[in-house]
């Protein structure tokens, strides 16, 4: 393997300490570490407050179109802490969240880590695949539209890509529903009538991926494509790229060894960028399909408002989206040696 | 090519399931019957399920002392056979049924019922889902097998109908906490005694339930009830459509309009229990009688309510706002409760006259500008703020309508459509001047009555109390209090209705209109379902197990078509996914093939 890199990637890999950065990188990683754990307090702090903010009374939520006395109402508040003053109930918070406690959700009446637990996995899976797909096509059509620009199938693939990249990803959603007339179930992750045991629970869930999967894909691609394609068009003239075919390389090899993973860059940031966004962004594709997922309990928890489950998801996503950027960035020094040595 | 079969065999194991349900559609297999839930479900926990798909679960679970009648919605026996109270009514007996038993084979006696109430007066989470009713009791014993007294502090009209699922006392005397998590499992949930058992639970997907062979009524013709959560209902619509679904209900008139008429698919158009109205703050105050909140002051004057209530054309909004799907109003008693359900006589009816509403304006000296409207006391231009709810189109348009309506009287209106939220501390804080509402009522009217008394008024920080409109009246209250009181039904009812024309005289809310509830059910594959209250009530929409216990499955012959026509569809898609996947393969493998002397 070793061999056939280019001398970019090669340097990548070399040791960094045979530059000169061995403390530099320590102290890097430290600081970047230091700013995400800061970030990840400062979310908390603010998630708390900003939720308190939000109009509505949870207990006028819990006990509307019910009867209920002031007595009960009166107890409800006092069982949720809700007649402590603020800061005291931060400071409440603040300290459960360290025993892994996210407090109780005032719907459900759940600890609400277990509830984010339960959706956790659905999301990631139907996220997880929908990106991981989304960037092999959307890098794989975005290589081949720059290497083709101007094209008919680079014009092509650029306006599809803008197209679906614009359309509500409910509607299209719905769409594919009625399209696709039965084919595929159109609600949930699981079938009550599936056979128990491994394999047909598997390809259960698979059946019930698809659709809602190939709408977040709908989505996804685009803007992998269209940033991998200016990327690289943005490398096509470079004098490397002249050396290489003066080599006399067959073009797929120049295009595969030589502008590829140096137009990639841009895009790895983009990964992990969105790798930390998505989840937000299946909302409303957990909604049409019904899929059991993070998104789906953040807009059931907006309703009430659940406060506890609210802080609980926004904790969680604004973590994932600060862990992401640290791994962005630490992955970005090691893969382009230009940023580590600044 | 390794790979191409690969992706094809993964391709031909997804089609798998599907295949299977065709094939155990067309042996005519167990009978299932499978609704679309577009509501959540929190607990299976019977003491802590409050949502009304929990709430609906417990129903097929469990029975209740007494349940509202299929035919009338009225108290009937259940679990109990009968019932007396005391000369005072304070002392009510139930006689508990023999031949019930709980799906683990033991019997269920009067002290399960007993064993229920007291978990409720002890265990505060028990009070949870339906705390009010217990809240009045004093003690609650079962002297044998059979007999179940309640003694209650003061007299409970509501006694004949405990919306409250006994539980096995066997079960449930060991857990000690109520919020343990393991009372949302089918080991523990799942024993029962009702029309059907739990079998499996799949939060946030499905329940599963089988037919209770035991069941003291007698088992249910369907074998299987599945319930699936959709959460949206427009998915769920179309999973009606192709047969994924047999049973959808909260439909939007839209929705139900384009299913009518659709090959397979019966639809029913029934009574429900929820009321929309237009309150106005009538200078509203707390439950210590201060004055909360920023409304206009000129809607304090009974002839300027009253002149809006005249200008309001419930008609116009039944017919193009709920697409004719809808009940005139009258007062916050829903028609489907036709004993309790109050109608101004011809003579008292505010009827949608915008001349007599200018004329009373004129008398009341409210002067007309030239512009067309009209001045307040101080001389102020008449303007009055209506809020409502920004996301529902029910709102949206029926504020449109009032603002032309209250125009042509000389109001200006200014539309303030706002979040649920938002719109809730308004209401709460005595924050508006009209505001669009509604409520979901009970079979007992009690639910409906409090929301107007004095009691039911928020405190002096805006919280405790459910009230509607603000109402505090004491010719109100004392009507509210004699019903309370009062076991006689028709005597009851009398008091029910006076008290709904007290509150029509003070027109501090104008009912608009009842919904109806709209549902579709497959016909192809159910031909009737037991509706609440017959002839023509709800199947899903109901307060009882009526309408899944009542469901009767159509001749297998028509769902056998259905399976064998969804196979030729996955034949065709097999056939084409197939092609699609190996032109692909093949354009892979070409790529591949690059002699490897070329490969750099």
């Amino acid at each position: 393997m070793t061999q056939s890199l280019t001398s970019d990637q090669a340097a990548a890999i070399t040791d960094p300490d045979e530059r000169g950065g061995g403390s530099g990188t320590a102290k890097f990683v430290l600081t970047k570490v230091a700013e995400a754990i800061a970030s990840i307090l400062l979310v908390i702090v603010l998630g708390f407050f900003l939720f308190r903010l939000l109009p509505g009374d949870p207990i006028a939520f819990m006990s509307r179109e019910r009867p209920t006395d002031p007595g009960q109402i009166a107890e409800l508040r006092e069982r949720l802490g809700l007649d402590k003053p603020m800061l005291a109930q931060f400071g409440n918070y603040f300290a459960g969240l360290f025993q892994g406690d996210f407090g109780e959700s005032y719907i459900e009446r759940r600890p609400v880590l277990d509830m984010i637990g339960e959706r956790l996995w659905p999301t990631v899976l139907l996220v997880g695949s929908a990106t991981v797909l989304a960037i092999a096509i959307g890098l794989w059509l975005g290589i081949r539209a720059a290497w083709r620009r101007d094209s008919f199938f680079d014009r092509a693939q650029t306006g599809i890509a803008l197209t679906l990249w614009s359309v509500p990803q409910f509607w299209l959603g719905l769409l594919l529903l009625v399209a696709t007339g039965g084919l595929f179930p159109s609600r949930g992750m699981h079938s009550p009538d599936a056979a128990p045991g491994f394999f047909p629970q598997t390809v259960d869930v698979l059946h019930h991926l698809v659709l809602p999967c190939v709408t977040l894909l709908a989505v996804f691609y685009a803007q992998y494509m269209l940033v991998m394609r200016s990327s690289l068009l943005g490398e096509m003239n470079a004098d490397y790229l002249t050396t290489a075919r003066a080599k006399g390389l067959r073009e797929d090899l120049v295009r595969r060894r030589h502008a590829v993973p140096n137009a990639l860059l841009p895009t790895v940031t983009l990964v992990f960028m969105q790798f930390g966004m998505v989840v937000s962004g299946a909302v409303t594709v957990e909604a049409v399909f019904s899929w059991p997922g993070l998104g789906q309990l953040t807009y059931d928890a907006l309703h009430g408002p659940d406060l506890p489950v609210l802080q609980g998801v926004f904790v969680v996503l604004a973590s994932a989206v600060v862990l992401m950027n640290l791994l962005a960035e630490l992955l970005y020094r090691v893969l382009d040696p230009r940023v580590r040595t600044a | 090519m390794r790979r191409v079969f690969a992706i094809g065999v993964a391709a031909t194991l997804a089609v798998l399931p599907l295949a299977g349900t065709a094939a155990a559609q067309q042996q005519n297999q167990p009978k299932v019957l499978r609704v679309a839930l577009t509501t959540g479900i929190d607990h299976l926990n019977p003491f802590t399920a409050a949502l009304a798909a929990s709430t609906q679960v417990g129903r097929f679970v469990y029975e209740f002392l007494t349940i509202p009648s299929a035919d009338k919605a009225e108290a009937a026996p259940a679990l109990a056979e009968s019932w007396t109270t005391s000369p005072d009514k304070l002392t009510w007996t139930f006689k508990i049924r023999r031949n019930a038993k709980w799906s683990d084979g033991k019997p269920v006696t009067a002290k399960d019922a007993a064993f229920t109430f007291n978990r409720m007066l002890t265990d505060e989470t028990a009070r949870t889902a339906n705390g009010n009713y217990v809240a009045n009791f004093d003690t609650v014993s079962a002297p044998d097998d059979t007999t179940l007294v309640i003694k209650t502090k003061t007299v409970q009209a509501t006694m004949d109908l405990l919306d409250v699922p006994i539980v096995p006392e066997h079960v449930w005397a060991p857990i000690k906490d109520l919020t343990d998590p393991k009372t949302d499992t089918v080991a523990v949930a799942g024993v029962g005694d009702g029309p059907y058992q739990l079998t499996e639970y799949k939060q946030n997907e499905y329940v599963k339930f089988k037919a209770n062979k035991d069941y003291w009524r007698g088992a249910p013709q369907v074998d299987e009830l599945q319930l699936l959560v959709f959460k949206d209902v427009e998915s769920a619509v179309n999973a009606l459509k192709q047969g994924e679904v047999d049973v959808i209900n909260r439909l939007t008139p839209t929705q139900f309009d384009a299913l009518e008429g659709q090959p397979d698919i019966a639809t029913n158009k029934a009574p429900g229990r929820r009321y929309n109205e237009i309150t106005m703050n009538f200078g509203v105050q707390n439950n210590e009688n201060q004055p909360i909140g920023n409304g206009n002051p000129v809607l304090k004057d009974l002839r300027m309510r009253q002149a809006i209530a005249r200008a309001i054309d419930s008609q116009t909004i039944v017919d193009k706002v709920m697409s004719g799907y809808g009940q005139l109003g009258g007062g916050v008693v829903p028609p489907i409760y036709r004993n309790y359900h109050w109608d101004p006589a011809r003579g008292e009816a505010r009827t949608f006259d915008l001349a007599a509403a200018n004329q009373a304006l004129d008398q009341a000296g409210y002067r007309k500008g030239g512009d067309g409207l009209r001045t307040g006391p101080g001389g102020a231009r008449l303007e009055l703020r209506l809020t409502g709810h920004a996301n529902r189109g029910f709102d949206q348009r029926v504020a449109q309508y009032v603002s032309g309506w209250l125009r042509d009287i000389g109001i200006s209106v200014k539309q303030e459509l706002v979040s649920d939220e938002e719109l809730n501390d308004r209401t709460n804080a005595g924050n508006y001047d009209l505001a669009i509402s509604g409520y979901a009522t009970n079979p007992d009217p009690d639910y409906a009555l409090a929301l107007h008394t004095c009691a039911a008024r928020p405190n002096a920080q805006g919280k405790g109390g459910t009230t509607d409109t603000f109402f505090c009246d004491p010719q109100y209250d004392q009507l509210y209090a004699k019903q309370l009181a009062e076991t006689d039904p028709a005597v009851r009812a009398g008091y029910v209705k006076q008290a709904q024309a007290r509150l029509y005289s003070q027109a501090v809310n104008v009912v608009v209109d009842y919904d109806n509830a709209l549902e579709a059910y497959r016909s192809d594959h159910f031909s009737s379902f037991q509706k609440q209250p017959q002839p023509d009530g709800a199947i899903l929409e109901q307060t009882g197990y009526w309408g899944v216990y009542g469901a009767v499955p159509a001749d297998a012959s028509a769902a056998a078509d259905d399976g064998g026509s969804n196979t030729v569809v996955w034949i065709v898609v097999g056939a084409v996914v197939a092609v699609a996947l190996v032109g692909g393969g093949i354009a892979i493998g070409r790529r591949r093939a690059v002699p490897a002397d070329d490969r750099e």
